[in-house]
């Protein structure tokens, strides 16, 4: 438990040939880039599926490509889930949490690798074999499921007389959802273990970084989330081919030519619950990391100390801990209890208290510093924007009477959007623009990086601020067209300029990928401290070597130990010792 | 050194960084003010009460997205690295303690005021004389039951239904209370209060009229009840709001408010069609 009782100890030399040290690695470092990858493969492919179903959203006459003609409703909503599926699973949790947690969390923390290794390295090809399981759908018969990324049952429980793509389609996105809470519980089990037994000499919990505080209680919320949302996975599995009926009430009817189903004694609210008691912290998963990034790139670039540290790591334990007290506002409309409803709504008001402690510690960060604006930092200063923008938007959310006309509509999709989806991968890039010189040993391109910022950011904003105004006016999610509902053909116009603005926003994307790929062999060396930043991991070579540290770390001090007065330099990097900085004392 | 900070805290950079925070206020605020894209008009007293609550949100974060996104553009156009000293600080406690006290009493001053029309909506029970009228929702179609001439609702069961034969319900065809008018589209009277009873055949649908402010998840195997006076007459675009299948978004009907007379009207044209 003592953060004194464990020194690193060193690794053996590093593994030889390729097999074992790039594809079946147990380094933390080879997994968590291969994390990273499987992310941006993921969210290559979340994205182009959004292009097309923002197409058919825009233009419902036209023959997209690869569809035989017209997209028909069934495959816009397989669309519509796949995209959901992938982006909260496969990249929201992925790049975040296994990614940037597992690269930096045993570095920041001082440490030569997770406390399992050939237990992280399953936990991932266990990730990596669930993609494939989810994608697989597609190229079933029927295709894939379309019943949302959150999958309500009866419609997902009862197989393919619910709709086209529930039969095997849906089996295979249970199947994988089911794998990636097994693999992401187990990575959970490894961040804890880690961050408790593994912390170097003098690295206290108040002196971890905010980005290991990240992703150390994502970690917590994973162990607790990903367990619920896996036994539900399996309840619904044999709902479906064993036909029980966890969630399955007696009587349902399809068809006057077909009989009622054999189902009985079950509950669709189950799911839902379960779905949610999972569902809410794992917006919390997405986040959390990207705050703990964000909090330590402000700092770094501000040239200050983070606002308020303390404050910071109590609010983000007090984020996860009221996460798990809030899941029953997704379900305000569902027919639970409308006494339950007014509690949920006070704890997840509660939520936004914890939220606001840390924005105001972002802007005190800011205040008062020395801007510097690499693209890290403007990724971090946009999250920001973002954060305050999406929650604001999920006040009116909380109370159950607002939710009402809201609930359902485009204004939630523009919310979550905003906070969890955009604000989350801003701490995506911002993390790669900031440790990419770390990790490869060469810099991203700044003129490239500054002008992919420019565009995401307008971009995020004209795609999603106009979904708030249409599902104010009644605009609801995962319709097809708008050819049943006239008043819904009114916001055509709005449509054609929100799929527009996607294209050119994800048209923007090409730059990063560019400038990524570009830099991994051309970028400016980096050195090991580019940023002059003061936690552990500029503290050794770019890239690291097996094993992280040439000699056993030793902490002195806090993280963010920027321009403190009476020093010559404007940074004391955490593992400087007394004596070092007495000669550079003034 | 120096000159790579400077150019790190570049003017151009932090000045079009504001900018478009400044642009996003603006934008926002006057779409907002100037109600470009407003919410239909409510036609209930509880949905009037709902819309109060929602002005009341949107001026409180209304202000408080104001400040925080201009905060930000100024922080970051005044403290651009041009070679200045930063002002070292690890924090404040005071300050620490007055937001979050702040923002605490503020939200939950803000859900306890909500609670008066939620209570509306599923606390006060409907008054004895409600229209009852039974939602049998399936995919894709809605059907609304009146209780007919004799102001019995037939027994029903699932057995017994059949869609082609116009039985969506499962009335019993043997019952002496078998003249249910069952219609596609919700009828009521104006001014008066309806109580629905809500079922689905299948899967979870989901009630929802932009004008009622209402929306209400239909779950099979549970009969929800929801109640409403409409004060407007009108025809209004009833909408299923719960992901159904391949056909949710064609699953929409008409809720129509009209007048006494013409409610009566309806109800004998039906009840003639019924007869033949």
């Amino acid at each position: 438990m003592s953060a004194h009782a464990h020194p690193v100890t060193h690794h053996a030399g590093a593994p030889h040939g390729f097999i074992r040290r790039y594809i079946f690695s147990t380094d933390h470092k080879v997994i968590g880039v291969q994390y990273w990858f499987l992310a941006l493969a993921a969210v290559t492919v979340g994205m182009v599926l959004s292009w097309l179903f923002r197409a058919h959203l825009a233009w419902p006459n036209l023959a997209i490509p690869g569809f035989n003609g017209v997209m028909r409703p069934e495959q816009y909503l397989a669309l519509v889930t796949m995209h959901g599926t992938i982006m909260v699973f496969f990249v929201l949790t992925v790049a975040p949490q296994s990614g940037f947690g597992n690269y930096f969390l045993p570095i920041q923390i001082g440490a030569d690798d997770m406390a399992f290794p050939t237990l992280n390295m399953i936990s991932f090809w266990v990730t990596f074999v669930a993609f494939f399981v989810l994608i697989a759908a597609f190229f079933t018969t029927a295709g894939a499921p379309i019943g949302g990324w959150t999958s309500y049952p009866p419609l997902s429980a009862v197989g393919s007389i619910a709709g086209p793509g529930q039969g095997t389609g849906e089996t295979l996105w249970v199947v994988s959802i089911a794998l990636f809470c097994l693999a992401s519980l187990l990575t959970a089990l490894n961040f804890i273990s880690t961050t408790i037994e593994m912390r170097a000499q003098g690295m206290s919990l108040m002196r971890m970084p905010l980005s290991v505080w990240g992703w150390f209680v994502t970690a917590v919320l994973g162990l607790l989330a990903f367990g619920v949302l896996l036994a539900a996975c399996i309840l619904l599995l044999l709902d479906r081919l064993a036909l029980t009926s966890f969630f399955v009430p007696a009587g349902l009817v399809f068809s006057d030519t077909q009989p009622a189903l054999a189902h009985a004694g079950g509950s669709p609210l189950l799911w839902e619950h379960l779905f949610w008691f999972f569902g809410h912290p794992e917006v919390y998963i997405a986040i959390l990391p990207a705050m703990g990034i964000t909090s330590h790139v402000l700092s770094n670039f501000s040239r200050k100390p983070i606002f308020g540290y303390k404050a910071m790591a109590y609010s983000l334990c007090a984020i996860g801990f009221l996460s798990f007290c809030v899941w029953g506002h997704h379900m305000f409309v569902s027919g639970m209890s409308p006494y339950s409803a007014l509690a949920f709504s006070f704890l997840t008001l509660a939520i936004g208290v914890p939220s606001a402690i840390k924005t105001f510690n972002w802007l005190g960060t800011l205040w008062g510093g020395k801007i510097q604006f690499t693209t890290a930092m403007l990724f971090a200063i946009g999250f920001v924007s973002l954060f305050v923008t999406g929650g604001l938007s999920g006040l009116f959310l909380a109370q159950p009477s607002v939710d009402l006309p809201l609930h359902d509509t485009l204004f939630v999709i523009a919310h979550f959007h905003i906070v969890m989806g955009v604000a989350a991968i801003f701490g995506i890039f911002a993390g790669t623009y900031y440790w990419f010189p770390k990790i490869f040993g060469r810099k991203m391109n700044e003129k490239l990086g500054k002008t992919h910022f420019w565009i995401t950011f307008a971009g995020a904003y004209l795609i999603f601020m106009p979904m708030h105004w249409m599902g104010i006016m009644g605009a609801l999610r995962r319709y097809a067209d708008a050819s049943a509902a006239p008043y819904l053909q009114h916001m055509a116009p709005m449509e054609h300029f929100v799929t527009i603005c996607a294209f050119i926003t994800g048209a923007g994307q090409l730059l990063f990928y560019f400038n990524f790929f570009w830099s991994l062999r051309r970028g400016e060396k980096a050195g090991i401290n580019p940023w002059h930043g003061t936690s552990l991991e500029w503290s050794i070579p770019s890239p690291p070597p097996h094993g992280n540290f040439l000699e056993v770390p030793r902490v002195y001090r806090g993280p963010y130990e920027y321009g403190v007065p009476g020093y010559e330099q404007d940074y004391l990097p955490q593992n400087l010792t007394p004596e070092q900085i007495a000669k550079a004392g003034s | 050194m120096r000159s790579r900070e400077t150019e790190q805290g570049s003017g151009a950079t932090a000045g079009f960084l504001s900018l478009l925070l400044v642009i996003l206020v603006v934008a926002t605020v006057y779409i907002f003010a100037a109600r470009i894209w407003p919410m239909p008009p409510s036609i209930t007293r509880v949905g009037d009460w709902i819309d109060s609550q929602y002005r009341l949100t949107l001026w409180i974060t209304g202000i408080i997205f104001v400040m925080a996104q201009l905060g930000l553009a100024w922080m970051v156009f005044r403290y651009r690295d041009h070679g200045q000293k930063v002002r070292f600080v690890r924090g404040s406690h005071v300050l620490e303690v007055i937001w979050t006290t702040a923002t605490l009493v503020l939200f939950m001053a803000l859900g306890a005021m909500a609670v008066h029309a939620w209570s509306q909506v599923h606390f006060v029970a409907p008054a004895p004389g409600a229209l009852q009228i039974d939602v049998m929702a399936e995919q894709f179609t809605w059907n609304f039951r009146y209780a007919g001439p004799d102001g019995k609702f037939a027994p029903a069961e699932p057995k017994n239904y059949n869609d082609s034969l116009g039985n969506p319900f499962g009335i019993d065809p043997d019952s002496k209370d078998k003249d249910d008018i069952v219609s596609p589209i919700l009828v009521v009277p104006v001014d008066q209060e309806v109580e629905l009873r809500m079922e689905s055949k299948d899967v979870i649908h989901d009630f929802y009229v932009r004008e009622l402010r209402i929306k209400q998840d239909i779950v099979p195997g549970m009969i929800i009840p929801i109640h409403f006076t409409p004060r407007v007459i009108g025809r209004y675009e009833l909408m299923c709001a719960q992901l159904c299948g391949m056909g949710h978004n064609r699953m929409h009907s008409y809720l129509e408010v009209v007048s006494e007379t013409d409610f009566q009207k309806w109800l004998k044209q039906q009840e003639a069609e019924n007869q033949q």
